[in-house]
């Protein structure tokens, strides 16, 4: 356990420390919901409606553009190797790894959400159910995304492959993370879709190390 | 199973079914449209249009069924590396992607003149466009790979993950209500549909998946016969 909780400490403070790669998808997400509220218009009751969605959106996407960095730096040094050559169980390391990624972009992310949320004029009441939503969610993106990440590790233009085969993947939480909000903003229960997007997270977090740990194995032979 | 391991064994057998499929499959989808499009009658609800579905219903199940497919030869090639299952799942993609693309397409000309609209964000439809999506990367992520035995394992990998979105179209009429029917032939209780409109049917669900057998076949022919070009060309490299 603390061998894993070392490996979580080194990758965050390689994020931070490392070109501020940390503050990349973040900026990203910061960006992308600014450009949304320019390209829609400063109607704010549509802006409000569409608010979740967006929100849902953008931070998909950031997480998406951070994936391919999530194993490939350690696989090209050749950490990666070591680290399968240590004691600890790959599957530990894919946990690690995938814990990391978490924190250093899921978690920027959830924190940045109240400022965009003001700013695309999303009611106040649906803020909590909207942290909620994206608490469960972006680690079921992590999650997800571990196995994508972990597929195309040895692909040059890895980044490229990523959208493709994980996307269709990530559909359903995106759309219960959605219509939780919305539920909210029509004044109905956000609970059923908060209790799904659990399941999926539950899920996730069965199919992505173990799946992760496949790949990454078969990537190194 | 493992009587197929030997590529030579199986290229004979695949040459003795072959004209059987292919056959079968002509005279089935023949039979099948003649009864869908005129010995049947129209609904009398939907009038003619009800004809699309006997293109549309058994185009979604075998898109459904060749991803499950695909799914259970990717466990066979890693746990047991038979050397023909990795190619099988790859030669069955494209037809299922091609199955999924119909179901979506007619469902659509379908969806025009009976619900209004082309496209709905309706959880039936929405899973089997994820479908269509999946069965894109699975062919993306073969092609990525230079080394094969790399794309055949990545791919596995993917198949098998990609699987859990079959259950989701299964059941997604069943737990969102929302535009698409629910089931009217595979349920329990047994089909609500009448005898004169479950013939076609079967017929062309027969001949879907005799067309099916066919296509995959001449495909996985092809696929361990250029194998085997790849092998020679090797060895007279060295030579």
């Amino acid at each position: 356990m603390s061998l894993v909780l070392t490996l979580i400490k080194r990758d965050l403070v390689l994020a931070l420390r490392h070109g501020g790669s940390a503050w990349l998808p973040l900026g990203f997400f910061v960006i992308v919901s600014t450009v949304f509220g320019f390209s829609i218009g400063p109607d704010t009751a549509l802006l409000g409606r569409l608010a979740p969605g967006l929100i849902w959106v953008a931070a998909l996407l950031a997480v998406l553009i951070s994936l391919d960095r999530m194993f490939q730096g350690d696989f090209e040094d050749g950490t990666l190797d070591l680290l399968r050559l240590s004691p600890m169980p790959l599957g530990n390391v894919v946990m690690a790894k995938i814990a990391a990624h978490w924190l250093s972009t899921g978690l920027p992310l959830i924190v940045a959400t109240p400022l965009l949320a003001l700013e695309l004029s999303l009611p106040a009441h649906a803020f909590p159910i909207l942290f909620l939503s994206l608490i469960i969610g972006t680690p079921s993106f992590s999650l997800i995304g571990a196995i994508g990440a972990a597929l195309t590790v040895s692909l040059r233009r890895g980044g490229l492959i990523i959208p493709l085969l994980i996307l269709p993947l990530y559909i359903p939480i995106l759309i219960f993370g959605v219509s939780a909000v919305d539920a909210v903003l029509a004044g109905m229960s956000p609970w059923p879709h908060i209790k799904l997007l659990g399941a999926t997270f539950l899920m996730a977090a069965v199919l992505g190390p173990v799946a992760g740990t496949a790949a990454l194995k078969m990537a190194a032979d | 199973m493992m009587f197929l391991a030997n590529p030579v064994r199986f290229l004979r057998l695949a040459d003795t079914l072959l004209p059987w499929f292919r056959w079968g499959a002509l005279l089935a989808l023949a039979l099948g449209l003649y009864f869908g499009l005129f010995a049947s009658p129209p609904d009398y609800q939907q009038g003619d249009t009800v004809r699309i579905m006997y293109v549309h219903v058994p185009a979604a199940t075998m898109g459904e069924g060749v991803f499950v497919f695909m799914a259970i030869a990717s466990i066979v090639a890693l746990v047991w590396k038979h050397p023909l299952a990795d190619l099988a799942a790859k030669a069955a993609a494209p037809i299922g992607a091609g199955f999924t693309a119909l179901a979506l397409v007619t469902g659509s000309l379908w969806g025009e003149p009976m619900w209004g609209t082309w496209w709905v964000w309706d959880a039936r439809l929405t899973s089997v466009l994820v479908q269509f999506f999946l069965y894109l990367g699975y062919m993306a992520l073969w092609q990525a790979f230079e080394d094969p035995a790399k794309a055949a394992k990545a791919s596995s990998i993917l198949a098998i993950v990609g699987v859990i979105n079959v259950p989701i179209i299964k059941f997604s009429v069943d737990w969102w209500n929302t535009l698409h029917q629910p089931s009217s032939i595979f349920r329990s209780g047994g089909p609500s549909i009448d005898a004169s409109m479950l013939v076609p049917f079967f017929i062309m669900m027969i001949a879907y998946a005799l067309y099916f057998g066919w296509i995959f076949l001449w495909r996985l022919k092809a696929e361990v016969l250029a194998r085997r070009v790849q092998t020679r060309r090797l060895r007279m490299m060295e030579a």
